[in-house]
C-alpha cells in the first residue's frame, strides 16, 4: 500500500516530519541508506545497544558512515581547478539511521530575529546572494519552542544576553560545566565578552526516559552509548510506536520519479542491493544540504539555484597552551560554553569590516572547548623515544583550550554541490561534488574575530596561542587542507517567495512539484553563525504540520 | 574476555611480523618506565586488522554499549556483523581490489595488506638485527610507509584493547587516561573541578 509520505534521510529533519504526521495521523515510511545503529532491532521503539566509548570505531573507523571508499565526494575550490582536486571525505554527516544527530555534540542554538533579515538589517555584499528568509523569527518561534521539547534541550532562559526572545523556559536546567570552560568564560567575562551555558540537547536530568548524560566526553563525533543526547532516538521510537511509521534502513534511493509537476514514486536499492520501486503520493526529502541537491539532480530537477549557496561556516580556530594547568577536556559533553558577541556589530567589527573593504561582517557562534581524545593526540605528537613523554605531558590534549567560531558564511552562488562526472558509489551512481571556498567576508571576519580570541585565551593564562582556521587558507598552519572539517552544509536548496530565484518556498515545498518537500537545512537561505540542527528540525516541524493541518503543541 | 589472546601473527609470516614489532618499538620505544609498542602489543593490533576476515565476525568493529571495565557487560569483545556494503568497504581497504570490477569503480585500490608487505620488505631481511639508528634512516626513507604506520601505532597503543593493542591498558594507564568510562561517567565535581 501506498503510504501518506516517503521520508527519505532519517535525520534530524526527515526525523521530526515523521514523528509529527504520524502523531496526525499519517503513514510514512522512512527510507535511510545508511544501516541502523540507533534503534533496536528486536523492538524499534527502544534504542539499540551500539554505541560505545570507542574512539577506534567511531573515528578511525567509520561506524556511523559514510565509508569513504563506497561512498566518496569530490571536492575542488573553483571551477578553475578542473574537475577536481579531492576524493574521499568532504563535509561527511553520518549516514546512519538518526543521521547527522547521532554524532553531533548537541548543541542546539537558536538563530536571532535579525538572522531571518539579513538584507533588510545590513544590506548586500557583493558577489553573495544575501537575502531575506521568507518566514520571520516570530512565526518559527512555536516550532523551535516544540522542537526543544521533543528533542530535549538543556539551558537558561536569560543567560545569553543577546538571544531571541522565547515563549517559555528550556525543557530543562544547564549541566555541569567544564573546568575549562569555568576558566575560559571569566576571562571572556573580563575582556567584556558575554559567555553562557551552551543550549545542549544532553539531558542534564532524566527526561522522557532516557538518563542524565553522565558526562563520558565521548560526545562530538560518537553516539550516545545512553542515549542522553537529543538525537533523533526520541523523535523516531515514538514515531515507531504510533505502529503508522515503517523504516527501511541500508535503502538508498537512487531517484524520484517525476511526471509534470508530481513525483509518482521513488526507486530504492535495498540492503540486498536489488532496485525497486514504490509509489508515491508525498515525497519528503531530508538528505542533508549536499545528498538532497545529488538526489534531485539525480531525479532530473532543473533549477538554476539548485546546489548553489553551499555554506559550511568557515571555522576560526584559535588554541591555547597551559603549562601549568590540566583542562582534562575528556570530561564532559564537549562545549558547555558559548558565546554570541562575534555575532553582535560593534564598532571594531564596524572598522574591521571598513579595513576590509566590506559594508558589513558577522562572526559566529563561539564554542569554548578543549581538544582530542589519545589517538588523536598521539597522531599530532612525535614519534620515537620522546612520544611516550610527550603524551604523558599531554601537552597536545590536557594543557590545551580552544575556541572555535562557527563563521557565518554568506551565501555565494559559485560554491556548488552538483554531480561528479566520474566519480561514483559503490551502487554505481555519481556523488556530489563539492565546489566551495571562503570568500572576503568569511576571511576577514576570521582574521578580526580570531584576534580577539586569541586575547582571551592570554587573559586565561596561556602561554602560547595560535590561530587558523578550516578550511586552511595558508595551507601551512595546523591541519590545512582547503576542504572544510565543518559538519554544518546548508543552502542548496533555498526556500523563497520566487520561483524564479528559490528552489522551495516557504513551507519548503519546491515550487515547481506539488508533493515534494525539503526538510533540512538544504532550504536555509542565509547560514548565520549558528549550528543549522535546531533551525532545521523546527522547518520540518513546521513544514509537517502545514501539511497535516495541525499545530505545534 | 576483552583482548584477543589467539595467535598471532594472523597474517603477516613470522619475519614480517618480527619486523613489524621492531618498527613499532621504534614508533613507539619502551623508555625509562615507559611503556612502548611491545608491552602494549601494538603490532598485534595491525596484524589482527590486516587479518580482520579471518574472524567471524570480522574484527573491524567493537560491540556496545560497555567494555566491562567500569561495569555493565563486557560487550565491546562481541564484535559488530557487517552489512554486505560494510564488507565492501573494508575488503578494499584491507585487501585491495585485486582486480575484481565490483571493487573498482573508481578505479584499483591497494589495500592495507599489500602496502604492509611492501613496507616491511623495503625495510629489509636484516631490519631486526639492526641498530636503532639505522632502524630509524629505513623507516624514515618510506614518509608513506611511516605514516601509515605511525597512525595504526597510535590506534594501537591508545585504542581499546579488545582490537588487540593495549595490552593491560598500558597505554591508558600511562597517560593517565582512563579510556572508555560507560556506564559510570564522570561526576559533575570532576567535570567542573580542576
Amino acid at each position: 500500500m501506498t503510504p501518506d509520505a516517503i521520508i527519505i534521510g532519517s535525520g534530524p529533519g526527515g526525523s521530526t516530519a515523521a514523528e509529527v504526521l504520524t502523531r496526525a495521523g499519517w503513514s510514512v515510511v522512512i527510507m535511510e541508506k545508511g544501516r541502523n545503529h540507533l534503534l533496536d532491532p528486536d523492538d524499534l521503539t527502544k534504542p539499540a545497544r551500539d554505541f560505545s566509548n570507542d574512539e577506534i570505531k567511531f573515528i578511525s573507523r567509520h561506524f556511523l558512515g559514510p565509508d569513504p571508499l563506497i561512498e566518496p565526494r569530490a571536492f575542488r575550490r573553483s571551477t578553475e581547478e578542473g574537475e577536481h582536486t579531492h576524493v574521499g571525505e568532504v563535509n561527511s554527516i553520518p549516514t546512519t539511521v538518526g543521521g547527522g544527530g547521532t554524532h553531533a555534540d548537541g548543541k542546539v542554538p537558536r538563530f536571532r530575529e535579525e538572522d531571518f533579515g539579513l538584507h533588510s538589517v545590513y544590506g548586500p555584499q557583493d558577489g553573495a546572494h544575501v537575502d531575506d528568509w521568507p518566514l520571520t523569527y516570530a512565526e518559527l518561534e512555536p516550532y523551535y519552542a516544540e522542537v526543544e521539547h521533543a528533542i530535549g534541550v538543556a539551558g537558561r532562559e536569560g543567560a545569553n544576553p543577546f538571544a531571541a526572545w522565547r515563549s517559555g523556559p528550556y525543557p530543562m536546567p544547564p549541566g555541569a560545566p567544564m573546568y575549562g570552560s569555568v576558566l575560559s568564560s571569566a576571562a571572556a567575562e573580563k575582556l567584556g565578552l558575554h559567555p553562557y551555558e551552551a543550549p545542549t540537547a544532553a539531558n542534564s536530568i532524566a527526561y522522557d526516559g532516557r538518563p542524565a548524560c553522565n558526562n563520558c566526553g565521548y560526545c562530538a563525533f560518537f553516539g550516545c552509548p545512553i542515549h542522553a543526547k537529543g538525537d533523533p532516538v526520541a523523535l523516531l521510537t515514538k514515531t515507531l510506536a504510533t505502529g503508522r511509521a515503517e523504516l527501511m534502513a541500508e535503502t538508498f534511493v537512487s531517484r524520484i520519479r517525476i511526471e509534470g509537476s508530481r513525483a509518482t514514486a521513488v526507486d530504492y536499492i535495498g540492503p540486498d542491493g536489488v532496485t525497486r520501486t514504490m509509489g508515491a503520493q508525498l515525497v519528503i526529502v531530508a538528505g542533508g544540504a549536499i545528498e538532497t541537491p545529488r538526489l534531485l539532480l539525480l531525479s532530473g530537477l532543473e533549477h538554476p539555484a539548485l546546489g548553489r549557496h553551499l555554506m559550511v561556516h568557515f571555522q576560526t580556530i584559535t588554541v591555547g597552551h597551559f603549562a601549568e594547568l590540566r583542562l582534562h577536556p575528556h570530561k564532559g559533553r564537549a562545549v558547555t560554553h558559548v558565546h554570541d558577541d562575534a555575532m553582535v556589530q560593534d564598532d571594531r567589527a564596524r572598522a574591521a569590516a571598513a579595513e576590509a573593504g566590506l559594508p558589513w561582517l558577522r562572526g559566529g557562534l563561539v564554542e569554548h572547548s578543549g581538544s582530542g581524545l589519545p589517538i588523536m593526540e598521539a597522531r599530532h605528537s612525535p614519534w620515537g623515544r620522546h612520544h611516550a613523554q610527550a603524551m604523558r605531558d599531554s601537552n597536545l590534549r590536557d594543557r590545551m583550550w580552544a575556541f572555535i567560531m562557527q563563521g557565518e558564511d554568506l551565501p555565494y552562488p559559485s560554491n556548488t554541490v552538483d554531480l561528479s562526472p566520474s566519480i561514483r558509489d559503490a551502487r554505481g551512481f555519481p556523488v556530489a561534488r563539492i565546489t566551495y571556498q571562503p570568500g572576503r567576508h568569511e576571511l576577514a571576519a576570521s582574521k578580526h574575530h580570531g584576534k580577539i580570541l586569541q586575547a582571551v585565551l592570554e587573559e586565561m593564562g596561556a602561554d602560547w596561542t595560535v590561530h587558523t582556521s578550516s578550511p586552511g587558507v595558508s595551507y601551512h598552519g595546523i591541519g590545512a587542507t582547503p576542504v572544510p572539517e565543518s559538519r554544518h552544509v546548508i543552502g542548496t536548496a533555498r526556500m523563497g517567495d520566487d520561483p524564479a530565484s528559490s528552489v522551495v518556498d516557504r513551507w519548503g515545498r519546491v515550487h515547481s512539484l506539488e508533493n515534494v518537500i525539503v526538510a533540512d537545512s538544504s532550504v536555509f537561505v542565509t547560514s548565520a553563525g549558528y549550528g543549522p540542527t535546531l533551525t532545521l528540525v523546527a522547518l520540518a516541524a513546521r513544514a509537517a504540520h502545514h501539511l497535516a493541518g495541525t499545530l505545534p503543541s | 574476555m576483552a583482548r584477543y589472546v589467539g595467535p598471532v601473527p594472523v597474517w603477516l609470516s613470522e619475519g614480517e611480523f618480527a619486523s613489524l614489532r621492531a618498527a613499532c618499538s621504534e614508533m613507539m620505544p619502551s623508555d625509562q618506565g615507559a611503556p612502548g609498542a611491545e608491552e602494549a602489543g601494538v603490532a598485534d593490533y595491525i596484524d589482527i586488522l590486516l587479518g580482520a576476515f579471518t574472524f567471524n565476525p570480522p574484527r573491524i568493529w567493537a560491540g556496545g554499549p560497555t567494555s566491562g571495565r567500569m561495569g555493565g557487560e563486557a560487550r565491546f569483545a562481541t564484535f559488530h556483523r557487517l552489512s554486505r556494503l560494510d564488507e565492501l568497504a573494508w575488503r578494499m581497504r584491507i585487501e585491495g581490489s585485486q582486480g575484481i570490477p565490483e571493487r573498482e569503480f573508481n578505479g584499483p585500490v591497494i589495500g592495507l595488506q599489500e602496502r604492509y608487505r611492501r613496507g616491511l620488505a623495503a625495510l629489509g631481511d636484516d631490519f631486526v638485527p639492526v641498530d636503532g639508528k639505522e632502524r630509524r634512516r629505513r623507516l624514515r626513507a618510506d614518509p608513506e610507509f611511516c605514516e601509515l604506520l605511525h597512525g595504526h601505532c597510535c590506534e594501537g597503543m591508545y585504542g581499546a584493547p579488545e582490537y588487540g593493542g593495549n595490552r593491560n591498558m598500558v597505554g591508558w594507564d600511562y597517560i593517565g587516561f582512563k579510556g572508555d568510562v560507560q556506564p559510570v561517567g564522570y561526576s559533575d565535581v570532576e567535570v567542573s573541578g580542576p
